[in-house]
Parts: structure tokens; sequence; C-alpha cells
């Protein structure tokens, strides 16, 4: 079935009678040439990517749960490409271009809203970092503007521009920036995947990886073992434990990280908001809720909600950015667990064992990534070469010193990012 | 969630700093090599469950104390002092 506003229109006039399942349901098979681990953005992305691009359709992706039942159904759904480091800056610029062909490439509604995002500087020296950082942006061909006070004053009048602690000084506008409808694109992949033949396979917990003499064999799952030439693991957030079937350690600690959302408002934020200051950033859903985040609760967690003096800490910074959310209600707050690695950026590679592939440690950055990780992961699982958007997201820079990418320049350990 | 620091007694999260997983306590000699180094300073278990960790009690007694936490539940099994741990 293909959706199109004519299907809309008929479908209107005929009782919404038409409209069939987006994928189907289907047992695992004993043996296929991929598998992947994990159900979530990122594999779904994957196994599309394996199929569009590759042909490779005797695929499967093995979720524990549900469908985008993890960080990709909890994120706060923002999509930009604004990085600095080499590594990092061409690819998240590969994914924000995968993005905006995003709902034409898969037939499905992401909503893609193109609001744009901006950093907010509060000295000459911040301005200074951020108007280089723009520089290497536009140099590599993506867009960012330097916006003064002046005109953040006319389009956001309530942000506390003269606070004596963080005067707002301007803001690094990358205008391509924006927010999605996260599960609509793990439902669009999902549903592009099953189309061209690959079978998503839920309530199936992979529970060992078979290797014999260094090669993957296939997985044990909750539905029985299934053999398979190539296993890639996909899923952030519980990295270390399927890491760990297969003997591997990795550079990963997980981490709770809370979001929250408002009751609904009027329309009054137009674009994303960063306070780097406050870790704290904000957006206004298209329900009318503020959306907005801070930083890792700082502690390992697996809990998927919080404490509370996070949750203060950001009612703190987001008074200070705009006092006038003071008089909204904090309608939900929820947690996601995140791979954090020493230097705060991803991995995609090979492993020791042959066959095997990972594709972990997305920080609290995964959602842009979902495109470009999905493209670079199939690519490298189907070439077994890395896309050169990817090359530099690699397991063993941690080891050897060389490509760290420490965006925030705090250093490459735990806990600092 | 409250820490029960042994000289203080339980006390608000809030007074302490995380340092993470307790492995500061086996630090490798400073040639036993790549792997050794790496595996301390980067790789890590990162259980969903029972683990041991490190935190400093820098809004308190000062010291540094090894925590038994369950990652799933956020429940606090117990803590020493880590001075007392190394030994």
């Amino acid at each position: 079935m293909r959706f199109s506003g004519l299907k809309i229109l008929t479908e209107g006039l005929t009782g919404n009678r038409g409209w069939t399942p987006h994928w189907r349901d289907p047992a695992p098979k004993p043996e296929y040439d991929v598998i992947i681990i994990g159900g979530g953005g990122h594999g779904l992305a994957t196994a599309y990517y394996l199929a569009k691009n590759h042909g490779i359709t005797n695929v499967a992706v093995l979720e524990k749960g549900y469908l985008g039942g993890g960080n990709v159904g909890r994120n706060t759904t923002i999509v930009r490409a604004n990085y600095f480091l080499p590594g990092n800056s061409e690819f998240y610029s590969h994914s924000l271009k995968l993005w905006e062909n995003l709902e034409q490439d898969l037939n499905y509604n992401v909503m893609l809203s193109q609001r744009g995002q901006v950093l907010l500087s509060h000295s000459d020296g911040q301005s200074d970092a951020l108007i280089r950082r723009g520089n290497a942006m536009r140099n590599q061909g993506d867009d960012a503007e330097w916006i003064s006070p002046e005109y953040m004053r006319k389009n956001w009048p309530y942000l506390n521009f003269d606070s004596p602690r963080f005067p707002i000084y301007g803001g690094l506008m990358q205008r391509r920036a924006g927010t999605a409808r996260h599960d609509a694109v793990a439902w669009g992949y999902a549903r592009g995947a099953d189309q061209r033949g690959v079978d998503l396979i839920q309530n199936c917990e992979v529970t060992g990886i078979d290797i014999e003499n260094g090669v993957v064999k296939g997985v044990q799952t909750t539905r029985g073992a299934i053999r398979a030439g190539k296993v890639g693991i996909v899923t952030a957030g519980r990295s270390g434990q399927v890491a760990a079937m297969a003997g591997m350690r990795l550079p990963i600690e997980s981490h709770v990280l809370q979001a929250f959302v408002t009751e609904g408002l009027k329309p009054c934020l137009d674009t994303v908001i960063s306070f780097g200051m406050g870790h704290f950033y904000i957006s206004q859903s298209d329900k009318g809720g503020l959306v907005f985040g801070g930083d890792l609760d700082m502690y390992a967690s697996y809990a998927q909600r919080g404490n509370l003096p996070m949750v203060e800490h950001v009612a703190e910074a987001a008074m200070t950015l705009m006092p006038m959310i003071g008089k909204a209600k904090i309608l939900r707050s929820w947690g996601g667990i995140m791979d954090m690695t020493p230097d705060g950026s991803p991995i995609i590679d090979r492993t020791d064992t042959d066959g095997l592939f990972i594709d972990c440690g997305w920080c609290y950055g995964g959602f842009k990534a979902v495109p470009g990780s999905g493209y670079a992961f199939a690519h490298l699982m189907a070439t077994g070469t890395p896309h050169k958007s990817a090359e530099r997201l690699r397991l063993d820079r941690f080891r050897t010193g060389r490509g760290l990418m420490d965006e925030e320049g705090t250093g490459a350990q735990h806990n600092l990012h | 969630m409250r820490l029960p620091c042994p000289i203080c007694g339980e006390r608000d999260v809030r007074e302490f700093t995380y340092k993470g997983h307790a492995v500061a306590l086996d630090r490798p000699a400073p040639n036993a090599g790549d792997a050794a180094w790496e595996d301390y300073v980067h790789l890590r278990e990162n259980p969903a469950g029972e683990t041991r960790e490190l935190w400093y009690h820098g809004g308190g007694c000062g010291a540094w104390i090894v925590v038994r936490r369950n990652t799933v539940t956020h429940e606090v099994l117990g803590a020493e002092l880590a001075s007392e741990v190394a030994e």
C-alpha cells in the first residue's frame, strides 16, 4: 500500500476500511543472511538500507520488546548537523541530507520540520567559538548563520536577555535543523524494510551469540536458535549486555537522561533553542507542549527514570533562560538509557569476531543519527568496508588514542560528557 | 537517592560526586601495556543490576566511598570507605 493525498481522500470518503497493517508479523526462519539485533531506529534503518542499497533482503530484525520501544520513542526529536570535529561533522552532515529526503524515500510522513536550531552565546569568547564552528559547518557545505540579540528579541521576546549571569550575546543558527515525529521514523523504516522482504520479529530476545573459531554462526533467542552469516548489534542503551554475549567489553557506561513536556500551550516557540550553559534545550511540539531536557543524572543507570536533583536543575535552567515557563505545568517526565562513550562520540565498526559488527555508543545524540547510522552500518555489513561518512567512528580509537572525537574538549574519560 | 556514607550516615545524593565503576582501585602498573590500560581507562562491565562504584563525599566528610548499588532499581545496597577496601 502506498500513501498519498488521493489515498487519504478516498479512504476518508469510504469509511477508512482499506488501511492495512504496516508490516507483517512473521515467525523466525531457521537461517538468515543477516541478523540485526535490536528493532529500534538504528536497527530498522540498517535493515532498510541493507535491502534498498545492497539488495540484501534475507534479513531478520530481532527485537526483545516491540518495534521502536526504546530510545527512538523516548527522545526529544531534535535533528541537526552542527558538529565541529572531523568524524562527527561529515557523519551528521550526511545524516541530515538523508533526513531531508526521508519522507519521499520511505513514502511515510515523519513530520520533519526544519524549524531551525540555535545555540546561545553568553560571552565574547563563546561567540568566537560558535562562529568558528559555524565557519567549519559552512566549509563542508552545511548551513550556519550568526544571529543577533536584536533578531532574537523580535522573535523570542520572552528570553532572559539581560540576565546578569548569562546575558545573551547572540547565537549560531542552523536553519536546516529541526524536529521530527520520532515514532514515525521507526515505523517508516520498519514498513520500508518489511516491504522489501525483511522479517521484523518482535518479542524475540537474543540470549546468546554463537561463535565458532572466531566466526559468528548465529544467535540463540527466546524463540529458538537462528543461524546467520552476519550479525549486527544495534542495541544502544543495552550494548554492554549484548556485547558480553560475544565475550566483549565495550568502552561504554550506561547513564540515564531525563526529558520533560509541559501541558499544551499556544504556539510560542518556532525553533529549537539550546542553552548550553544550563545544559538545557527546548522546542515546542505540534501539540503545543514545550519539550525540554537537561543533562545526564551522572551515575550509571538502566532505570529509564531519573532522580529529583536533575529535575530541579533542569527547572532552574528553564527559569533562567525563559522565566515565562514558570506559568506552565510539567505534564510528564521520562528517562532514556544512554550508551556513554569516553569521548562522547559513537561507534560503527567490525569486531574481532568475523561476521559480527557493532553500532553503539550514541550517547545522547542517537535520534538525529538514525538515517546516517543505518546507511553507514548497512554499508559496512554489506561490503565489509566502512562508509566514508563513518570511517572515523572506530572502536579501537580509545586504545590507540588516534581519532578521538571529544567535542566538549573535556578529555576522553568516562563521566565527563 | 540517598547514599549511606560510613562516616556521616545516610545523605542526599547531591552531596556526592560520581566517579564511576570502582575499577580505579585496581590501577595497573605503568608498564602493564596498552591492553591493560585500555581495560582500566575505557572498557567497562557496565552491569544491569548490582554494581560497585566510587563516589566522593565532597559535600560532607570528603571521603571516597565504594557504593554497592543496583543500576536497574536504583536500590543502594551498602557502602564502605575506599581507603579500607583498597587495603
